[in-house]
């Protein structure tokens, strides 16, 4: 479970987030959905700890992420928005390093990551070097990399952005099976049918603050409209200074 | 610490399969030194070992005015031309380079001569090219010599003793020894070391820090449960795995290249067998991790690989000044030096190179000074990484 408790954060003048408070559950898919500089990767970024909030709090299993640093992110899976991989190292390799990083043994890491490998359709380029593979090919990698620990919880950072259909459809699919294993997923898009098509709860971000929280059904019923577009387009209406 | 030495693993193999850092870290970095100087150093000794042995040659305008004088000159082995020059026909001839030291014997010559007045005489020669300056000091040294003979001759003619003439007896004591003579020909030599050592962790102190922002995995990497110093430290130990391969092929190569430099003609001894490398080694040693603090703690601050190499280019100058600070004082090694890095491994080089005795103490301050400087450029790297501003 990933909780976030009245976060703010100011970049210089900017109120980046201001106020956002929302819970992601275990065996949901949780969708962050804003314009682009809404504020959905500052506020990610305050949940696995590498910012610090000006004021309020993430916990994630109940574990304070700026208390307990270390111990809060044993439990999460982090695909940031920028999720390079090291070129001269193999598949197999950028896994086993993040295993290794993340204190698992060696054996354990080989197993995790033969397994994920599998589950994501890698097997043909796990011993390969990373120069030269495709978006969706490091998409993968980079996703079996934020999982060789078997966190309960992860958050992924516009996961989408420059992949094919194909390599969303295979995404869908693993965060669906991830879902159903009772893992907490929390993932971030500016693109409403991704949200749609995945999501159990849906955040709207924008401007920094929360506009709507809830299921996509309650969030259109809330708002009067017939599709969950609409209702998005509703809801952001009514925020000063998003067009 | 297992998680530094994860870092280290990883760092240490990544860049082993890095085309760019083998060739800058492996090759070019530890051999440009060896190889310049050997070339450089060969062709310095081949050129004095040969002038000396070369005739001079002269350019003689005005032979009949002074016969005896040229009788001299040729009886020295110099190689007169005859030519007849007015005075500016003669510097014209030199500043066109048509010939090189040109001397005028004027029609006054005979008269003044045997009227036991002062003969002028007259030596074209253009000081500011070195070649010609030599062959006009050696023309100016025969000359004062005929000129010292004559004048014992005089005095001999008149019933005088010539020793009258020679208040003061100049003896000469050189007490430099071979090795000592052979320092100032490699005073260069240990910056090049310095250079090879910083050399071989350029690239990965690029790579580990600005190149993995360039490419995105820095983010990844921080959200990790992992100390930042671990992080550091595992970098910074892999860069100094690379300057510890870098220094030791250097020194082979210096080894090897002083095989072949012919330093003995001069009458030097190169003191650089197996037995100094290995000394080399050991007193760079400490300067080691410093320059990797050093680099990995510049490098942290920049965005791009290109934006980290126009810092840490400027970076490799940085051991440049202690030493040439001090070459321009000429500063004896005293103890106090012995706690700036980089002219505390130059000093102590230098030392080894001339065959002096070494006190363990200085060996103990170069060492702990350097790794003093170490530790603390370490602290504030790991401290910039726990900053935010480190996403970028």
């Amino acid at each position: 479970m990933i909780e976030a408790n009245s976060l703010c954060k100011r970049f210089g003048n900017v109120d980046a987030v201001s106020d956002v408070s929302f819970t992601a559950r275990d065996g949901e898919i949780t969708g962050l959905l804003g314009p682009n500089g809404a504020g959905k990767s500052t506020c990610l970024r305050m949940l696995y700890g590498v910012l610090t909030p000006d004021s309020g709090s993430a916990r994630i299993d109940g574990i304070d992420i700026r208390g307990e640093t270390s111990a809060a992110r044993a439990h999460l899976g982090v695909l940031p928005h920028a999720a390079g991989l090291y070129n001269n190292l193999t598949a197999r390799e950028n896994i086993d390093y993040f295993g290794a990083l993340q204190g698992i043994r060696r054996e354990e890491s080989h197993r995790r990551a033969a397994k994920l490998a599998r589950a994501l359709g890698m097997e043909t380029f796990i011993d390969r070097r990373v120069k030269g593979f495709s978006q969706g090919q490091r998409i993968k990698v980079a996703l079996a990399r934020a999982l060789v620990h078997d966190p309960g919880n992860l958050i992924l950072d516009e996961p989408t952005n420059g992949l094919d259909v194909m390599a969303i459809r295979s995404l869908r699919e693993m965060l669906h099976a991830l879902k159903t294993l009772g893992r907490c997923i929390l993932f971030s898009s500016h693109v409403m049918q991704e949200v749609a098509a995945l999501c159990d709860r849906i955040i709207i971000i924008g401007g920094g603050r929360v506009l709507a929280d809830g299921t996509p059904q309650a969030i259109r019923e809330a708002s009067g409209s017939q599709t969950l577009e609409e209702a998005f387009l509703n809801v952001l209406g009514n925020s000063e200074g998003v067009s | 610490m297992r998680a530094l030495l994860t870092v280290f693993a990883k760092e240490f193999l990544e860049n082993l399969r890095d085309r760019r850092t083998l060739i800058s870290a492996l090759l070019f970095g530890p051999l440009f030194g060896p190889l310049l100087f050997g070339a450089m150093v060969s062709r310095m000794l081949n050129q004095s070992v040969a002038e000396s042995d070369e005739p001079l040659h002269l350019t003689v305008s005005g032979r009949d005015h002074a016969p005896g004088l040229v009788r001299y000159l040729e009886s020295q082995g110099v190689q007169l031309t005859f030519a007849s020059f007015s005075e500016s026909a003669a510097r014209d001839a030199v500043r066109s380079g048509a010939a090189q030291v040109v001397l005028i014997l004027p029609m006054d010559y005979g008269p003044r001569f045997a009227a036991a007045l002062p003969a002028p005489v007259l030596l074209v020669a253009d000081s500011a090219d070195s070649q010609t300056r030599k062959s006009a000091d050696r023309a100016r040294l025969l000359l004062g010599a005929y000129g010292s003979g004559v004048a014992q001759l005089r005095l001999q003619v008149r019933g005088v003793s010539p020793l009258l003439a020679m208040p003061v007896a100049v003896n000469e004591m050189d007490v430099a020894t071979p090795a000592g003579r052979a320092v100032v020909v490699l005073g260069f030599m240990t910056y090049f070391v310095l250079f090879a050592v910083l050399m071989g962790g350029l690239y990965l102190a690029i790579d580990s820090t600005a190149g993995e922002r360039e490419r995105g995995s820095l983010e990844a990497l921080l959200s990790l449960p992992v100390a930042r110093g671990s992080l550091v430290g595992g970098k910074i130990l892999a860069t100094c795995a690379y300057m510890c391969l870098s220094l030791a092929i250097s020194l082979t190569a210096f080894v090897f290249v002083f095989r072949f430099v012919p330093l003995e003609r001069l009458g030097m001894s190169a003191n650089l067998g197996v037995s100094t490398a290995l000394a080399f080694f050991a007193i760079c040693l400490p300067f080691v991790p410093l320059g990797a603090a050093l680099m990995t703690f510049v490098a942290s601050f920049t965005r791009s690989y290109r934006e980290a190499q126009t810092y840490l280019t400027t970076v490799l100058l940085v051991p440049t000044l202690p030493i040439a600070f001090a070459s321009i004082y000429s500063l004896k090694p005293t103890r106090s030096l012995m706690f700036i890095p980089s002219l505390s491994q130059h000093l102590l080089m230098t030392s080894v190179l001339k065959d002096e005795p070494i006190a363990i103490v200085d060996v103990v301050a170069s060492a702990g000074s350097s790794a003093l400087f170490a530790l603390l450029l370490f602290v504030l790297t790991a401290r910039h990484w726990r900053r935010e501003t480190m996403l970028g």
